[in-house]
């Protein structure tokens, strides 16, 4: 019937039978019930699925759960540690970087995969950055400034260890 | 968006794959599905197996063989644009991979993946055509190489039998002073290129002696075009010369129009991003 | 304390947004919840010759589906509109039924023809590919100017030419005689193109039928729950309306799209009570671009008349309103009472005339969309006068100081009466222009223009200068112009037993921060910390009756009826106050959340009266125990924010390619709780405007086939398409709602188009190019400047 799979999602361990259809976006909520990866199109271009699957952002939409067996996966849920904010999410509520907050989990997971590539990115380094990601609310503004402060407060965090 | 039933198979070698492929008719290979799950999710698409071989260790890798490099046909884009050895050697495709998609694509989809699906838009081909790369693909009769030029016949069809397996990409290490870019032309919605375009350049005291040009998104099939490199060969790189060759560009194709650009749009793109390549070289 | 009104506090709501803890309607999982796929028309005009659901049926895990036979036997006639509009000659509008599944013959691609329940999602779409449906495909009629023509095809069979109606506002006579005398009129023909709303959510909808207590519940993505219930129990099901609630928590992003009453609510609620089990549906985003209703589609003429001072004289307008298969919940007012009304604008134009043909087409219903009406007025305007000052040689800026209307606070002056209907409440026009000119650096960056152009640079620069009606109510009014629904607001303060306070509001938020803007009014105002108040929406079982969220009314209606509440809780308050102090209520002031005695520091706090109210053994005889109000409000007109506008933006002479490089906007939208808010109100609302200018617009072919609905066709606006924003405000307060608000959710939608359009026209006035029909995609431009660079007035 089922594969089964081993997945490890915001560090807790899973066993489970899946469908070889069943997609990682659907797998991560309707059967872990982690809501807050959201499905907004059927072409793999909105981005509010994505995660991070072995450390890199993902859109969980275009990946088959099988596909995870054996990875790591991040999703929002699993971002604060101890109910401490992300200085990503700390960043969003600061500055205003969502408003009804659908698009929000895709673009931390987005923001989460630049930042560890690139501390200190440019304003148009965030927007590039941010393709695959649509926000209807913001115009964006809010969500460049959002990452920005992130990245600073990151950086200040390694510097002060 | 939920694809049609299928059974998952997991090969551990390439071998397997073959054989797999071998006893299952309507099976579909797997790398990173970055093309296929899509039209599956629209059930465009519904092979009965699929078979994922984007684990299997030979496919995953870079690597430098004699005077080529040798890609696996696993690679995502973005390990392609972070590779140190593809920066150094051989940057127009690290400059190439970062324009596929958006991050999210680049981490998973592969090199092999998109090739094989051969999206007429798709960013790899242009760069593969002028960059000569070979495809290396392998069935049950054993590996065979086949030129980039050839191996794209049509829209999303390739050289590639149903049995084989595209492996990977063998690229002639080009000469240490020859220069490339790749430039596009991007479909505001899909991120796809409606003109991309490569050019791969050799100069000798000012005068080209070795060119290669090729599009991207501008015809049913990705290809060289003969005519801009002969009408810069021997010459030098000046605003005369480059505009009298880009006049030449997409010339005597079948060029491609849609909602986002007609065909005399499109080509006359590929005109101006063939002028912005050259000017940027 | 401090005021907390117009402080930029951090939203409540965020929390549970960026931890994942947001609860939108697809994340509701019921026990027994069943999944329903619907099956809809690839045809935009064809009749159904032949269904057959036997095969899906015997599929196992399928539970029920039904056809559109089974909706007709079951007498449910179809979803209503909201608003009624006559023709000119006094005729009612025509008004089909939108059937919730068609029997007979489809008029749209995407109008619904099955419905197939099963146990997972994915074996309702398995199942649905095993029904069997057959067509006979018809002539479809898909623009409205052709629809309308003798002999086109028909939509529905009792409207002759397509025409739902034919409207009218203004004086043509006096209209006609201004233009006749005009010393020079600018006349224009445009489209405003079809957009799709594209709230990233996709709407959600869960039937749940409990049979032990014989109610329903709907679990729906709605900027309107009270509405959905009343249109659906009484208009569609014929339900008891107190034995359905309707639940909409989180919804992520709206635009107007979520406002409209759709089948898919009335079909799955229907559904689950003949299945005895929840019914869930979630559209897929092709789906969405389907059946969400479509923004804008207007071909119009217009025709705007100057003296030789370039004062204008009069405005001629016809338009012809694209409304798509059906009547939507808000269809008939757009194009009406939320355009025509708006032609004013901000100038003194005394004599105005529209008329506005509404029309039937076989593709997706149009309605409400981010500025609804207001766009295409001010988009129609703004137009004209960029392009009156580009033919009579004169600064676009000074031709509009010229005509602005003079400054009118609305108490020390009367408002301002408009040629079509309205009253404008307050308005002082020449500053928001005369700050964005200096915001932008007008004078250095025409130089810059100028420099530009000798090297080649196209720079354009665009103005617009909007006015908007929003806080959508009275009543009485929008009832005489054609309304079904009174467009009042519920506010309830129940202030609890410790002084907490929980505030039921029937507005509703999907991103504008609702939770917090209210939340300030309530702390401000009775003087207690924000963390003491929980504002409760978008639940028809605990909110009183309620018209939602829409027209950027949600301050300046829902959040006087809250004020109305505290208004009456510290009334009351003060009594017992008074009665704890032994004082008399004269000589009590209630300030920083307590009463105090004047003049003395004799005082008693929030907390101590609330406890009073509801343990009252100390308490004024005859006075009523509890703190608990209730209040509806309906103001007593529009609020009307305004503000201008200047894009900047950069033409790329090789392939057409324009790119915004500024855009500079200086609003008024009244008073401002949260400037925070306010600011990301107007950031979205200009991505939008924008977008429509340069990027978006739904594709049709002849055939009624939509070319664009997926996001790899149609073309949403991302990061890298615009610039950071440059926005300030100015403050004329709205006259007539307590917090002298006015609304800020579509403000910058509705100025932004036009700026962005005038400044390419403006970047491409050296090639003699007068109008692009928008969105200005790269090839448009190009062919444009091409054409004209063959042919002559290429001068520079």
């Amino acid at each position: 019937m089922g594969i089964p799979i081993h997945v490890n999602v915001n560090s807790k361990s899973y066993q489970r039978e899946v469908d070889a259809r069943q997609l990682l976006v659907y797998f991560l909520r309707d059967e872990l019930r982690l809501t807050g990866t959201h499905v907004g199109c059927d072409t793999s271009g909105c981005g509010a699925c994505t995660v991070i699957v072995d450390g890199k952002a993902v859109k969980s939409c275009t990946m088959l759960a099988v596909q995870a067996d054996g990875a790591h996966i991040t999703t929002i849920e699993g971002l604060a540690e101890n109910d401490a904010l992300h200085p990503l999410q700390e960043g969003f509520h600061e500055e205003h970087g969502l408003q009804c907050g659908f698009c929000t989990p895709g673009m931390i997971m987005s923001a989460l995969d630049l930042l560890g590539k690139n501390p200190n990115p440019s304003e148009t380094e965030i927007r590039h950055a941010l393709e695959g990601n649509l926000c209807r609310c913001t115009g964006y503004h809010n969500i460049v400034r959002a990452i920005q402060f992130a990245a600073a407060k990151m950086r200040e965090e390694v510097t002060h260890g | 968006m939920i694809p049609n039933e299928f059974e998952y198979l997991r090969a551990g070698s390439v071998d397997e794959a073959i054989s797999l492929l071998q006893a299952h008719e309507d099976a579909k290979i797997l790398a990173g599905g970055h093309s296929l799950i899509p039209v599956m999710k629209l059930r465009l698409n519904a092979p009965a197996q699929l078979i994922d071989i984007s684990r299997v260790p030979e496919l995953r890798s870079i690597r430098e063989e004699g005077n080529t490099i040798v890609i696996g046909a696993c690679v995502t884009h973005q390990e392609i644009a972070s590779s140190e050895l593809i920066q150094s050697k051989l940057p127009i495709l690290a400059e190439a991979a970062n324009m596929i998609g958006d991050v999210q694509v680049r981490n998973m989809g592969t090199i092999g993946g998109s090739l094989a699906h051969a999206d007429p838009a798709a960013d790899w081909p242009a760069s593969m055509l002028a960059t000569e790369a070979e495809i290396i693909v392998k069935g049950p009769n054993g590996e065979r190489s086949i030129a980039a030029s050839d191996f794209f016949v049509g829209l999303f069809t390739t050289m590639l039998e149903p049995l084989e397996i595209l492996t990977g990409i063998r690229i002639p290490m080009p000469a240490t002073h020859s220069k490339s870019t790749y430039v596009k032309f991007v479909q505001p919605a899909s991120r796809f290129a409606i003109v991309g375009c490569a050019v791969v350049l050799e100069k000798n005291n000012g005068h080209i002696d070795n060119i290669k040009v090729a599009f991207t998104g501008v015809s049913t099939k990705a290809f060289r075009d003969v005519n801009v490199e002969n009408a810069l060969k021997g010459k030098s790189l000046d605003a005369t010369n480059i505009a009298v060759a880009a006049e030449q560009a997409a010339e005597g194709v079948d060029v491609l129009g849609d909602h986002f650009a007609s065909n005399e749009y499109r080509k006359h793109l590929a005109k101006v991003y063939l002028k912005r390549a050259l000017n940027s070289l | 304390m401090a005021s907390m009104i117009g402080q930029p506090v951090k939203r409540i709501e965020d929390k549970r947004f960026i931890t994942g803890q947001g609860k939108y309607t697809d994340d509701v999982i019921l026990p027994q919840m069943t999944h329903a796929y619907i099956l809809r028309s690839p045809f935009a005009h064809a009749t159904i010759t032949h269904i057959d659901v036997s095969a899906a049926l015997a599929m196992e895990g399928v539970v029920a589906v039904f056809t559109g036979k089974d909706i007709a036997e079951a007498g449910i006639g179809g979803v209503p509109t909201g608003w009624q509009v006559n023709f000119r000659t006094g005729e009612t509008m025509k008004e089909p039924p939108h059937p919730l599944l068609v029997k007979d013959k489809v008029r749209f691609m995407g109008d619904a023809v099955a419905i197939v329940i099963a146990e997972t999602k994915a074996l309702a779409k398995d199942a649905a590919e095993l029904v069997e449906i057959e067509y006979e495909e018809h002539e479809p009629a898909i623009f409205a100017a052709q629809a309308i023509q003798d002999g086109a095809p028909l939509v529905h069979d009792d409207a002759p030419n397509n025409l739902c109606f034919d409207w009218e506002l203004g004086d043509q006579s006096a209209t006609d005689a201004a233009l006749a005398n005009a010393y020079h009129i600018t006349t224009l023909e445009f489209e405003n193109q079809r957009l799709a709303p594209n709230a990233i959510e996709p709407r959600s909808a869960i039937g749940h039928y409990e049979p032990g207590t014989d109610k329903y519940t709907l679990y729906t993505s709605t900027q309107n729950p009270h509405l959905v219930r009343l249109l659906m129990t009484a208009f569609v099901l014929g339900l008891p309306e107190h034995k359905v609630r309707v639940v909409s928590s989180d919804v992520g992003g709206g635009f107007g799209s979520k406002i409209f009453h759709y089948i898919e609510e009335a079909l799955v609620t229907w559904c689950s009570g003949k299945i005895r089990r929840p019914v869930k549906w979630t559209a897929e985003r092709s789906e969405s671009f389907m059946t969400d209703a479509h923004g804008r589609d207007h071909h119009s003429k217009a025709e705007l008349g100057f003296d030789k001072d370039g004062k204008v004289l009069g405005l001629r307008v016809k338009t012809v309103a694209n409304l798509g298969a059906y009547l939507s919940t808000f269809a008939p007012a757009v194009p009406t009472y939320l355009y025509g009304t708006l032609l004013q604008g901000l100038y003194s134009t005394p004599a105005i005339y529209v008329n506005v043909l509404g029309v039937f087409t076989h593709t997706t219903p149009v309605d409400a969309y981010r500025g609804a009406g207001r766009p295409e007025a001010t988009y129609l305007l703004e137009r004209l006068f960029d392009n009156a000052a580009r033919e009579m040689n004169m600064d676009p800026a000074e031709l509009r100081f010229k005509n602005f209307i003079p400054p009118f606070d609305g108490i020390n002056q009367p408002g301002y009466q408009t040629q079509v209907a309205l009253q404008y409440d307050s308005g002082n026009y020449e500053p928001v222009l005369k700050r964005a000119l200096e915001m932008v650096d007008y004078e250095n960056l025409r130089k810059e223009q100028e420099e530009g152009r000798k090297n080649g640079k196209l720079i354009g620069i665009g103005f617009s200068t909007y006015i908007e009606a929003c806080g959508i109510a009275p009543s009485a009014v929008v009832g005489a112009l054609g309304a079904r629904a009174g467009l009042y607001e519920h506010g309830q303060v129940r202030v609890e037993p410790t002084g907490k306070v929980t505030v039921f509001t029937g507005s509703h938020s999907h991103g504008q921060g609702h939770e917090t803007t209210f939340a300030q009014i309530v702390a401000d105002k009775l003087g207690i910390p924000m963390d003491h108040v929980n504002i409760v929406h978008g639940d028809t079982e605990s909110t009183g009756f309620g018209m939602g969220t829409y027209g950027s009314r949600s301050l300046a209606v829902g959040g006087s009826a809250i004020v109305k509440s505290i208004e009456k809780v510290i009334e009351k308050g003060s009594k017992i106050a008074a009665h704890l102090l032994e004082a008399s209520v004269d000589d009590l002031e209630f300030a920083e959340g307590k009463w105090t005695i004047k003049g003395t520091d004799r005082s008693v706090a929030f907390g101590e009266v609330s406890l009073t109210a509801y343990v009252p053994h100390n308490y004024p005889a005859g006075l009523e125990p509890g703190l608990d109000f209730s209040s509806f409000y309906d103001p007593a007109n529009f609020t009307y924010p305004f503000g201008a506008h200047i894009a900047v933006v950069e033409v790329d002479p090789e392939t057409g390619k324009v790119t915004l490089k500024r855009f500079v906007a200086c609003d008024d939208v009244g008073n401002v709780v949260n400037p925070m808010i306010v600011d990301g109100q107007i950031h979205g609302g200009l991505a939008q405007g924008i977008s429509q200018a340069l990027l978006e617009g739904v594709v049709y072919d002849e055939q009624g086939q939509l070319l664009n609905g997926s996001y790899m066709d149609y073309t949403m606006p991302r990061a890298d398409d615009l610039p950071m924003f440059e926005i300030e405000r100015k403050v004329t307060p709205c006259p007539h709602n307590p917090l002298g608000v006015k609304g800020a959710g579509e403000a910058g939608t509705i100025g932004s188009t036009p700026a962005v359009v005038n400044a390419v026209l403006d970047a491409l006035a050296p090639f003699g190019i007068k109008d692009l029909t928008m969105p200005l995609t790269s090839e448009k431009v190009w062919r444009a400047m091409q054409q004209k660079s063959n042919g002559h007035t290429h001068s520079k």
